[in-house]
């Protein structure tokens, strides 16, 4: 039985990684799985410098679901470099590091800065988060805007990059054809939804930024919806997540069309969850004589 | 080592309105400190996060822990529910507890004002100190102040003046004329800037438990930070995590 993935020529021993922002640089969650154990850990956002993130309350529940709006809070590309990477190259795992900016000079930055690291194996851009006003996002809702920096970033990339693409626009499909035309070489989806939540007690926002992005199980299937329009529109490979809270809604996201799944809100409510989910596929392997996971990619059927 | 487990309720009664005390059994209880807190998970699986509830007491043979919270939306009603022998999920012990070594031989205040009081139970029974507790309610609905009249010596303060000092906790210690080298506390963020402002004009150190929504309760989401003075160590940024770096700060380092 094989669980190994490939994307854009990059080998994982199975297809379970983190989704970003919400496992650190898998220094705390170290201490629940076993990080050898798991696809890669995929970093939370870094820039070329220090960023402090939007002020308190960041975090909100809701209904099968949160809110997050932390604002892509980190410590820059010099720190990162220093303290993340010679934790995480003690493990077993590979590492894909998501990369955020203000700027594509920023990203640019920092896509140069990681490649002279060989032990990251891939870089994650972040042009959809929802939380910050300059950047990111800015690049991940209008197609063209997307394509240059994408074009851009390839220019200087020494890794495969991922576009990591933004749930908010009328049609994803429009944005990953902009991606694959401009030489991405894979694409991850679905970030957070932009939400609102209203304390009526308070009648205050519930988080300070006003919005914030959805993530939970309550967004599963819209971002299967996502992952399978995107997997029917181009050939690149996908890292499909959106509410993964089990091997079951893992199994979906590759049906789906996903060649890999990242674990994202559901670390808070499980810590465990990760190892658990690499364990639930083996046994769905198993339990249906699956010889290769890359024999479920996209195999659902009408 | 952190831990998500399923501890067992031993006992639980509501000890003011919608003031419930819990005993949960978990071998967590070995290594928790005062000041610490645990992550208490709904059985609702529509409310995802952990609800995070300090440690109010550490039983004598470490087997135990007791925590007294506030009924303050869905998931804490969920918890009042529970009775002894149903299983309750949690992940702790986390957080770093209050410096009490710090203490020793001191004269302090331990305050607690409303919710905040809990804390205050496990750190007064640890403490080596000339221990002053002074703690805040709204009316004569008290709780945990008889626990802590064993520990030391109590002043209450009640916003409707039915019992003891009328006003807070600051009030107090004013009408009692208390004095200290050190203050410990854990309230209402108006308390806590109270006694920030206190302590700088006393010159004292006040080590303040602070809370903020949280989603991880690990250090991985950055969901509650708190503005710190300096750069702080981890973040590079004027942002310390509460979950852990704190939740006690020195007062003088966090801006609140």
């Amino acid at each position: 039985m094989n669980m190994q993935t490939t994307i854009a020529g990059v080998t994982f021993k199975n297809p379970v990684m983190t989704a970003s922002g919400t496992f650190g640089s898998g220094m705390e969650y170290s201490e629940f799985v076993d990080l050898n154990k798991l696809g890669a850990v995929v970093t939370k956002g870094v820039a070329n410098v220090p960023w402090s993130g939007n002020p308190t309350p960041r975090v909100a529940e809701v209904y099968g679901g949160m809110l997050n709006a932390i604002g892509l809070q980190n410590p820059g590309i010099d720190v990162f470099l220093e303290r993340d990477i010679p934790f995480l190259k003690q493990y077993d795992t590979k590492i894909i590091v998501n990369v955020c900016g203000k700027s594509v000079e920023d990203y640019v930055d920092v896509v140069e800065r990681l490649g002279d690291e060989p032990a990251v194996a891939m870089l994650e851009i972040n042009v959809s988060c929802p939380n910050v006003k300059e950047g990111a996002i800015a690049f991940g809702q209008k197609a063209d805007a997307l394509y240059n920096i994408t074009s851009e970033l390839k220019k200087h990339a020494k890794q495969p990059i991922i576009m990591k693409l933004s749930p908010n626009v009328t049609d994803i499909t429009e944005m990953a054809r902009a991606a694959e035309a401009a030489g991405a070489d894979a694409l991850s989806l679905i970030n957070t939804i932009t939400g609102m939540k209203i304390d009526i007690n308070k009648r205050k926002f519930a988080i300070a930024n006003k919005t914030g992005g959805m993530s939970g199980p309550a967004i599963k299937p819209i971002a299967i919806r996502m992952v399978y329009q995107t997997a029917q529109a181009v050939k690149l490979p996908i890292i499909g997540m959106g509410g993964i809270a089990n091997a079951e809604d893992a199994i979906e996201f590759i049906l789906a069309g996903a060649s890999a799944v990242s674990i994202g809100a559901m670390n808070f409510v499980n810590p465990y969850t990760t190892e658990e989910v690499v364990k639930g596929i083996e046994d769905y392997m198993r339990r249906y004589h699956v010889e290769n996971l890359s024999d479920l990619i996209g195999a659902v059927q009408e | 080592m952190k831990q998500k487990q399923n501890a067992k309720v031993l006992s639980q009664r509501e000890i003011a309105p919608l003031i419930y005390d819990m005993w949960i059994e978990t071998d967590l209880a070995a290594q928790a400190k005062p000041g610490q807190f645990i992550c208490i998970y709904t059985k609702d699986k529509s409310a995802l996060l952990p609800r995070p509830i300090s440690i109010c007491e550490i039983r004598e043979d470490k087997a135990a822990l007791r925590i007294v919270y506030r009924v303050a939306g869905a998931g804490t009603a969920e918890f009042s529910g529970y009775q002894e022998g149903d299983s309750i999920a949690i992940l702790g012990t986390l957080g770093n507890g209050f410096p009490l070594e710090k203490a020793e031989g001191k004269k302090v205040f331990l305050m607690g004002g409303g919710i905040g009081i809990p804390p205050m139970l496990q750190l007064a029974k640890e403490m080596q100190a000339d221990k002053q507790i002074v703690v805040g309610y709204r009316d004569d609905k008290l709780f945990l102040s008889e626990d802590l009249e064993k520990y030391g010596k109590v002043y209450v303060a009640c916003e409707d003046g039915s019992v003891g000092t009328k006003g807070n906790v600051m009030d107090a210690i004013a009408a009692n004329g208390l004095e200290a080298d050190m203050i410990f506390a854990c309230g209402p963020m108006p308390m806590l800037r109270a006694i920030k402002k206190y302590a700088a004009d006393h010159q004292i150190p006040a080590y303040i438990s602070l809370e903020e929504h949280m989603a991880c309760g690990v250090g991985a989401c950055l969901g509650c930070v708190v503005k710190t003075k300096e750069v702080d160590h981890h973040s590079h940024v004027h942002n310390a995590r509460i979950c852990t770096d704190g939740p006690v700060f020195l007062a003088e380092e966090v801006e609140i």
